[in-house]
């Protein structure tokens, strides 16, 4: 239960930086200012569109399926909020660590899509069910791409619990229960004979243990873009043509759980592609002959020092890949369906595939 | 055939989508520089390539050329209420009315003297089209156009703007001496033709 309440409020505090940000970002790429009225610089701006939010009616249309209507917002936010149950903060905070972390975070926000058409329908709208079919459409194709970049990821550390992935990138492997004797090689090829095992750092990042999953991360990060609606994949709520696609009947505290959601994911996805790919919470600092950069900036398990030291890594890493998400939004125009569906199915499954075998090869190398 | 080759392709795409990139990224890196709020005959008016281009208006905002024709405003001491502002106004948004004064009452600030109140001198800023004729033709250059422009008001009434410095009793005082003072002069006119008949 405590978990429970500090995930929400860490998810909370993450998304209200996030949606100031995006609206800073935004005007700063476009030569604006942004908000600036509400406290210094703007900063309470997220803040008291919030509370705008809560204030607002609550309206259900009446020829709404209203069952429908009213979870579907539920339903959607439970299960963005549900994957991150396994995501691990810290070398040992994690509020729920199951061995088959991968395999249900995938499951469970798969669940979205669900309450996407659910939003859709129930609404009783064109432009609703427009934007619900296409996110639909987009999210289970994407969902291939995506699935196949974490399985390369999978298939190099031999493991589906995300706290052992992360442990595998670091200096501390071999304080991990199980992967004692384990050695890290230098891009993951045994024959170099440069051990990494105690450089930690960058060089034990997935991305270098295995340079082959630099590829797989460039696929999962595109594929996250679509998966959480994000430009240059926002078709479903393509503003321009779908007023704001499958959310738009909704008002008040309902609108503020869809928002919530959408921007969860957007955190929720860069954390994954941080734990697989980008050495999780491990120091990006390597240990450099009597300077021991990488030990000094990883703290001792199970003390405050790492749990501070954790945390700020993860989340610095985050927030790089939700900047790029902003920037990413700010500079490149949106995607007409077909050429969304033939970025998915032509280019990026067949070049996930063969990442896959890949990695599946690199994986000999290493053992 | 070469050309065609160059546009097109992976590694196109890749360099088209990094430049793309760069671009926005230039911006976001610019965005310390904020643009001044300067005269357009200022160096810099034109010097300011990059950075954000916005002003918090309200607080800050370009200045208006000097012959800029904006909101009126009548120095109402100087106004000898010569009535032509309101003749030649194409609108007819200038109302003016006049009282003799039974004195002298003054001098406006270039010698100019003033022989007339005014109880109403009423400008219209709703109807008025901002043409500048008004201030062209007044002999005393007390009615003038500010570089005030932002004076949307909520209720139309409040366009109309009353530069009388009188208020309605002392208006109707000025009148009644007005009238007091004609009736003197007819009825020493009266006498004097009386005594001019009598001689």
């Amino acid at each position: 239960m405590l978990a429970f309440v500090l995930t929400l409020v860490l998810l909370l505090s993450i998304v209200i930086v996030l949606a100031y940000a995006e609206r800073k970002v935004a005007a700063f790429m476009q030569d604006r200012m942004g908000p600036t009225e509400a406290g210094p610089h703007g900063s309470l701006q997220a803040v008291l569109d919030v509370l705008k939010l809560l204030q607002k009616e609550d309206i259900v249309p009446a020829a709404a399926d209203k069952k429908l209507f009213k979870l579907a917002p539920i339903l959607i936010f439970a299960a963005v909020f549900a994957g991150f149950a396994v995501i691990p903060f810290t070398p040992d905070l994690v509020p729920a660590g199951i061995g088959i972390g991968v395999f249900y975070l995938l499951a469970i926000i798969s669940l979205d899509v669900v309450g996407l058409l659910m939003a859709g329908w129930g609404s009783n709208n064109k432009y609703a069910m427009l934007g619900a079919m296409r996110s639909v459409a987009q999210i289970v194709s994407y969902e291939i791409p995506a699935g196949l970049a974490i399985l390369a990821a999978v298939m190099v550390c031999q493991s589906l619990d995300f706290q052992e992935i992360s442990y595998q990138q670091g200096a501390l492997i071999n304080q991990f229960p199980g992967l004692e004797h384990e050695i890290n090689w230098l891009f993951g090829i045994e024959a170099l004979g440069i051990n990494t095992t105690t450089i930690g750092g960058i060089t034990t990042w997935n991305i270098f243990r295995a340079p082959i999953l630099m590829v797989a991360f460039v696929i999962y990060f595109i594929a996250s873009l679509a998966e959480s609606n994000r430009a240059p994949f926002d078709i479903p709520e393509a503003e321009s043509e779908l007023v704001a696609g499958f959310h738009v009947e909704y008002s008040g505290f309902r609108f503020a759980m869809l928002f919530l959601a959408e921007y969860s994911m957007m955190v929720l996805v860069s954390l994954v592609a941080v734990i697989l790919f980008l050495g999780s919470w491990n120091t990006p600092l390597p240990n450099i002959g009597p300077f021991s950069l990488a030990y000094w900036t990883t703290g001792t398990v199970g003390e405050l020092s790492s749990i501070l030291w954790g945390g700020f890594w993860l989340l610095s890493k985050t927030f790089v890949l939700l900047f790029l998400q902003l920037q990413i939004r700010w500079t490149y125009p949106r995607l007409r369906v077909d050429q969304l569906m033939h970025l998915c199915w032509k280019v990026l499954t067949p070049i996930a595939l063969g990442v896959v075998l890949i990695a599946g090869i690199w994986r000999l190398l290493m053992i | 055939m070469n050309e065609v080759k160059n546009r097109s392709g992976f590694w196109f795409a890749v360099k088209s989508l990094v430049s793309g990139l760069q671009l926005t990224w230039k911006h976001f890196k610019n965005a310390k520089n904020r643009r001044t709020p300067e005269y357009v005959t200022d160096k810099n008016y034109f010097n300011q390539p990059d950075g954000l281009v916005t002003l918090t208006y309200p607080y800050e905002a370009i200045p208006v050329p000097d012959n800029g024709r904006y909101r009126l405003h009548n120095e109402i001491d100087d106004c000898i209420v010569c009535d032509l502002c309101a003749k030649i106004c194409p609108v007819n948004c200038i109302t003016i009315e006049s009282v003799k004064a039974t004195e002298e009452i003054g001098m406006t600030s270039d010698g100019t003297k003033k022989r007339l109140y005014a109880p109403v001198f009423d400008i219209d800023m709703a109807k008025c089209c901002y043409c500048g004729l008004c201030t062209t033709v007044c002999p005393t250059d007390c009615l003038t156009m500010t570089p005030v422009y932002d004076f949307a008001e909520v209720d139309i009434k409040n366009m109309i703007y009353h530069f009388t410095d009188l208020s309605p009793e002392q208006a109707e005082e000025k009148k009644q001496l007005l009238a007091k003072q004609q009736e003197e002069m007819a009825a020493a006119k009266a006498a004097a033709l009386a005594a001019r008949r009598q001689g």
